[in-house]
């Protein structure tokens, strides 16, 4: 099967870029492929001017890379993780120390030097995970969903710290399937089946969504939506509470009428009207659309 | 140098890992202990009481005379009597008896007939030990006679069940160490790199600068120090319990256990990159394991086996190491004298490090 086919991605310096995708659309392969440690069946693989697979001991020196699951060692405590990690990039032995230390720090470990990894928190163990991959200061950090089983106060800190990484210089490619941190990217990518289905500012693309969007209030939201659903025109619809979320086909020209209509004609009274989209609906709509067929 | 940094970085972060697993801890300790003691009681030529029984079909003075010598001598206890020889096969069948005594109903005649047995001893011969005891029973003198007439034949005749060879204590334990050692080394080693994987360490060990083959060398530095130990423990053991001589120099042994555990070590590797998970390692090391045993002359003599297993055995590294180790520990030869064998091993270990660095890939396809 392909999980990724034909991906082009030029990741600017300096900015935190977004990697947005269901399940299964090849978000992890995609940076697997970053890292030399999947090759790539057709094309190539540029990162910081090499090949990612025939200069791969070139590119790992440079970048760093937090996996989707935890993969330092459970038995080994914090210190002992970070200094293994530190003595494998050869850190200078005179900074190495000071290093650890200011990542300690940084990502608020102190309290846990003597604690094994196996034993921590989820939010610990990220913790524990970007300061290994930030270490020997990377230029490329490539983090996979390194918010997975995180509360959104250290989900917070936690772009805090990738805020201040970029301010130092440093470049991240960042995978997520929470909106709010989707948002925060300076660029994002939505994928889609190994493709990239939008790609942009998540502002641009909120602006530029490839749909109507329509907010129902009604009493009876549960055959409003069943009702909805059956309509060619729409694309989708979500429930919240007793508002219907909708997105309708950006071909039809007076979305908010046919919707009405429509539920006029199925006997449900409602109030509907159009609103700004959110980057939800964006996601919605790009990984909804049918693929092209390609040529 | 970095790569010194690293692999000493890759064996520290190894060697506590493994003291953190007290199963493995248990293992490094235990297995030689016990396979010492087990293995080294089993083969004790010094058995007392084995039980027996007697299916005397003379009764006479005489044939009661022989079975009361025999159980004066404290080597059997018999416990079982029948009426007839079969009763006594099916006895030894069952397991209930080690040693059957027969004397048939003309005992008497048959002593004064050089020509003819006089009576018949039966062994289960599935237990090595039983076999010798046999053959210290066969050069009992027959009781007492009122006249001298000297018997060609023997008191007893042999019928020997089961097993057709006899081994003694001392070949055991040398080539013993050979065996605990392959059984820990490669198992330790297999399960080395495909743990780090099933746990998903490799995914960012391979991401970062560390070279094959300093991960490789990192991974094995513990161990060594590990069969050395056990080395020790077998040779110590088999001092202080079973009196096996040290006949070659100490230094010798630890030289010819060296090469060995680093040939182990390699192949363990070896099988680590071959295998996807931690039981098919397993599996394989097993696979390792058991021709080993059998063809390596531990437990058949080597030049009884057919051309085919003498030339697989030739493979296998347990083999060069129970020549090895039977030359210096027992017949006192030095190191030098058995060059071939270590080179043989130093082969091993080279050809087995080359392949498994050729077949791991800082990848994940
Ligand atoms: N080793 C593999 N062998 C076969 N198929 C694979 C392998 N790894 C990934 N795939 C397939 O490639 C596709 C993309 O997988 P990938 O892990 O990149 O998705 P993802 O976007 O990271 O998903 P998730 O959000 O669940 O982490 C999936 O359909 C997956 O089944
Ligand atoms: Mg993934």
């Amino acid at each position: 099967m392909t999980a990724v086919d034909q991906l082009d991605l030029e990741i600017p310096r300096a900015r935190i870029y977004g990697f947005l995708g269901p399940n299964g659309s090849g978000k992890s392969t995609t940076i697997r492929m970053l890292c030399g440690l999947l090759r790539p069946t057709a094309g190539s693989v540029q990162v910081l001017g090499h090949d990612a697979t025939l200069e791969a001991e070139i590119v790992r020196r440079r970048i760093g890379y937090m996996t989707q699951r935890f993969s330092l060692y459970e038995d080994l405590s914090t210190d002992e993780n970070l200094d293994f990690i530190a003595e494998i990039y050869g850190l200078p032995r005179r900074e190495k120390q000071q290093r650890i230390g200011a990542a300690r720090r940084e990502y608020r470990l102190d309290d846990l030097r003597r604690q094994r990894a196996g034993t921590m928190s989820g939010g610990q163990r990220q913790r524990l995970a970007l300061a290994a991959a930030t270490l020997h200061r990377p230029e490329l950090l490539l983090l996979d969903e390194p918010t997975s089983a995180v509360d959104p106060q250290s989900r917070r800190e936690f772009w805090e710290s990738l805020f201040d990484l970029v301010e130092a210089g440093t470049t991240i490619l960042v995978s997520t399937h929470y909106m709010d941190e989707a948002e925060r990217c300076h660029q994002l990518a939505i994928l889609d089946r190994g493709r990239i289905a939008a790609e942009g500012a998540p502002k641009a693309l909120m602006q530029a969504i490839d749909a109507a969007v329509i907010e129902v209030s009604c009493d009876q939201p549960r055959s409003a939506h069943h009702v909805l659903e059956d309509l060619d025109q729409v694309r989708s619809v979500t429930q919240l509470g007793s508002r219907l979320h909708i997105l309708v086909d950006p071909t039809v020209s007076e979305p908010e009428a046919l919707i009405r209509q429509r539920l006029r004609d199925a006997g449900l009274a409602s109030q509907v009207e159009r609103t700004a989209a959110s980057l939800e609906d964006v996601f919605v709509a790009a990984t909804r659309k049918p693929l092209e067929v390609a040529a | 140098m970095s790569a010194w940094r690293r692999i000493k970085a890759i064996a520290a972060k190894e060697a506590r890992q493994l003291g953190r697993d007290r199963l493995t801890v248990g293992m490094v300790v235990g297995i030689p202990l016990m396979q010492i003691v087990l293995f080294g009681y089993a083969i004790n030529l010094d058995v007392r009481h084995l039980s027996a029984g007697v299916a005397d079909q003379a009764d006479t003075s005489w044939s009661r005379q022989l079975i009361a010598d025999m159980e004066a001598s404290q080597v059997l206890r018999f416990d079982t009597r029948v009426a007839t020889a079969e009763a006594l096969t099916e006895a030894m069948r069952l397991g209930e008896i080690a040693v059957g005594v027969y004397v048939p109903a003309d005992f008497e005649r048959r002593l004064v007939d050089p020509a003819r047995p006089a009576a018949q001893l039966l062994v289960d011969g599935s237990d090595p030990t039983i076999l010798n005891i046999a053959a210290q029973l066969l050069q009992m003198p027959a009781p007492s006679r009122p006249q001298q007439t000297s018997t060609t034949s023997g008191l007893f005749e042999l019928r020997n069940f089961y097993n057709p060879e006899r081994r003694s204590a001392v070949q055991i334990v040398p080539a013993l160490i050979g065996v605990i050692l392959t059984m820990t080394m490669v198992l330790f080693t297999a399960v080395a790199i495909v743990r780090e994987r099933e746990r998903g360490n490799l995914e960012l060990l391979i991401t970062t600068p560390v070279r094959t083959v300093e991960l490789m060398l990192g991974k094995l530095i513990p161990y060594i120090l590990i069969g050395l130990l056990q080395v020790s423990i077998v040779l110590l053991v088999g001092r202080l319990l079973f009196h096996v001589p040290l006949r070659g120099d100490l230094g010798d042994v630890y030289i010819a256990a060296l090469t060995f555990i680093g040939a182990s070590l390699t192949l363990g590797l070896l099988i680590s990159t071959l295998a996807r998970t931690q039981f098919q390692a397993m599996q394989l090391t097993l696979f390792i394991f058991l021709p080993s045993i059998l063809l390596s002359g531990f437990m058949f003599p080597f030049d009884g086996m057919p051309i085919v297993a003498q030339r697989i055995a030739e493979v296998l590294p347990l083999t060069h190491f129970v020549r090895l180790s039977r030359g210096i520990i027992l017949r006192g030869a030095e190191v030098g004298e058995l060059a071939s064998e270590i080179r043989a091993l130093l082969i091993f270990f080279g050809v087995a490090i080359t392949l498994a660095v050729l077949r791991f890939r800082k990848r994940l396809d």
